[in-house]
């Protein structure tokens, strides 16, 4: 569909209150204590749209860091088990940009890959997607390398373009639609202004790193881009398309719950057994596997890739571990 | 001498198995690099940047591994170095110190004696930024601290990037990792967060050579190094120890002194 209309930039605060009086809660990159975060916002004034991204991903909207999934309690010789229903606010994520909205179909592969989860779907069924496409780029930034770009409307209900005055506002998807129906007058008629986004040249091709990526498991490519790796989850945390979790239950004698929570393969621990056995001992082994997961075991499995190219790892990574250069290497082999 | 003709001087003769220190990222950055080959040792970088405390590779498998390793080191790294020869996590022997001067010159501290009296002449200063932020937290009352506190915690994601990035945190098994039994909540609610960096802070109080490593490893920008900080700050003022001044420094917490001045342990 991608009707183009045109948002006035001071047309954007009564389309928040708009969404607001909707009852839906809105959340916006903020600069509050110099932090580029997600954070709930009343007016178009509180959003920050100068910063290139924020340091953690929108993922935690359908995935958050943490969620219980079940409780029980233990009396008289019985179990009560009891389901929890998901929280899931009806929220709009404004002004985030293409690539985090492009995670959410990596996140969308997994959660309903062969079950439906119910907690992901509820939480996504309730969102709706306002980016705003990217009028620069820095070097942490791949979107171009992995099938996305600074305009991409992929994962967006509407997408934003700045231009002169204002926005271009690409409605992508009937959800969007709705949304802008909220308050018409905001949304004038297009007047066919051009949109101008970032230029971000290609630096790899993804099908063949994928392709190159065969037939490496034992290249000691690994371990020498690893060594530096202090094997934390700062990557896969940031990320918005990591999607791997742990079950934990949080219990006493009497009661209980089941938590999901936010878990990485960066860790010694994601693939510890019982036995004391650890099939990924060294973190070369771990760094191949995240590599691997992302860029050959998504594409052979969902037919799509697990990055979006956002570079929020790169810039995350405490010893520069530059994901972007990382995978040239692998693709140049 | 500077780094690099030192550095490939040592992989030549075989004095070390590798050199750790910094090279040029691609963005500007620098980072931690290992070279091996004395041919390699010209991409080794040592300027202001080189912020990073290289001391917490020191311990690790793949590094001990290697066999004697050298170490471009500013006074931080040679801070955790001394402590951990102390903890007895590292050998004299296994590691060769190399002091990079601000004009590039490189001086050899083989021997722990030498570090000590290299950071004795080392003066220990906090970044601004760091005593505003401590000197506002020391000035608020215990209900704001705690506010802070929970605020910032909050945040946390449990990536643990403070906890590997820490030279002193170099536990095989971490208590944080433990599940049988589990002792500290795995998720990162406000209860999981805040026992996670308590106890990190308690472990690391007489032990924190407060290079502040922990802080800027943060993805979400938690002054978590504060915490630790303020820890060794107590440690130091009751006990009068600074960690990372001595090899053979006896732990303050856990040392027991049949002369010492409290009479509720005897």
């Amino acid at each position: 569909m991608a009707e183009t209309r045109f948002l006035p930039s001071e047309s954007l605060d009564t389309f928040v209150k708009a969404l607001r009086r909707d009852g839906r809660r809105v959340l916006a990159p903020t600069a509050r204590d110099g932090r580029a975060e997600l954070n709930p916002v009343e007016a178009a004034a509180e959003i920050d749209l100068e910063g290139l991204q924020t340091a953690l991903s929108a993922k935690e909207t359908v995935f958050p860091k943490v969620e219980r999934i079940l409780e029980y309690s233990l009396s008289g010789g019985g179990v009560d088990l009891r389901d929890v229903a998901p929280k899931a606010e009806p929220t709009v994520l404004l002004g985030v940009r293409p690539c985090d909205a492009a995670g959410f179909g990596a996140l969308d592969a997994v959660f309903n890959w062969d079950t439906r989860d119910r907690f992901f779907n509820a939480r996504r069924e309730a969102l709706a997607i306002v980016a705003v496409a990217c009028t620069r780029a820095d070097d942490a930034c791949f979107c171009t390398s992995v099938g996305g770009g600074p305009g991409s409307t992929a994962g967006s209900d509407i997408l934003l373009t700045p231009v002169q005055g204002g926005f271009l506002a690409e409605l992508v998807t009937e959800k969007g639609a709705a949304l802008a129906a909220l308050c018409p007058d905001a949304f004038r008629p297009d007047p066919g202004l051009e949109k101008k986004v970032a230029d971000l040249p290609m630096a790899f091709d993804h099908a063949a790193l994928t392709a190159s990526l065969q037939g490496r498991f034992e290249d000691p490519l690994w371990e020498r881009q690893s060594l530096r790796c202090l094997g934390c989850g700062a990557c896969a945390f940031v990320c918005p398309s990591c999607v791997c979790f742990d079950l934990v239950e949080e219990a006493d004698a009497r009661e209980g719950r089941r938590l999901r929570t936010w878990d990485t393969c960066g860790t010694a621990l994601f693939t510890l057994h019982a036995s004391g056995h650890n099939p990924r001992e060294s973190q070369a082994q771990r760094w191949r596997q995240r590599v691997y997961h992302k860029f050959s075991y998504y594409p052979e499995r969902y037919g799509r890739l697990g990055c979006v190219g956002c570079g929020k790892c790169t810039r995350a990574c405490p010893v520069d571990m530059d994901l972007q250069e990382h995978l040239l290497e692998a693709a140049q082999a | 001498m500077d780094l690099i003709t030192k550095s490939r001087e040592l992989l030549e003769t075989g004095a070390v198995k590798a050199v750790i220190g910094f090279e040029a990222g691609r963005r500007g950055t620098v980072r931690p690099a290992f070279v091996r080959e004395a041919a390699k040792a010209s991409t080794l970088v040592f300027d202001e940047r080189c912020t990073q405390n290289l001391a917490a590779y020191l311990t690790r498998r793949e590094v001990k591994r290697m066999g004697r390793v050298a170490v471009a080191a500013a006074p931080d790294t040679l801070r955790a170095l001394l402590q951990l020869m102390a903890e007895r996590q590292v050998k004299e022997e296994e590691v060769l110190p190399l002091a990079v001067a601000a004009d590039g010159t490189v001086t050899e501290l083989p021997c722990a004696a030498d570090v000590e009296a290299h950071l004795a002449l080392q003066a220990k200063e906090l970044k601004a930024a760091d005593r505003e932020l401590l000197a506002k937290l020391d000035a608020m009352s215990r209900e704001e601290r705690w506010a802070y506190w929970q605020k910032e915690l909050s945040r946390c994601v449990k990536c643990y990037a403070c906890r590997n990035a820490c030279p002193m945190c170099y536990c095989a098994h971490c208590t944080m990792d433990c599940n049988r039994p589990q002792w500290v909540p795995v998720a990162s609610h406000a209860l999981g967060n805040l026992e996670y960096h308590m106890v990190r802070a308690m472990h690391l109080a007489g032990r924190c050579v407060e290079c502040g490593d922990c802080g800027r490893a943060c993805p979400v920008g938690i002054p978590v190094h504060l915490l630790a900080f303020h820890c060794q700050e107590s440690v130091h003022a009751q006990f009068g120890q600074r960690a990372g001044t001595s090899a053979k420094l006896d732990y303050a917490l856990s040392t027991f002194r049949p002369d010492d001045k409290e009479t509720f342990i005897r």
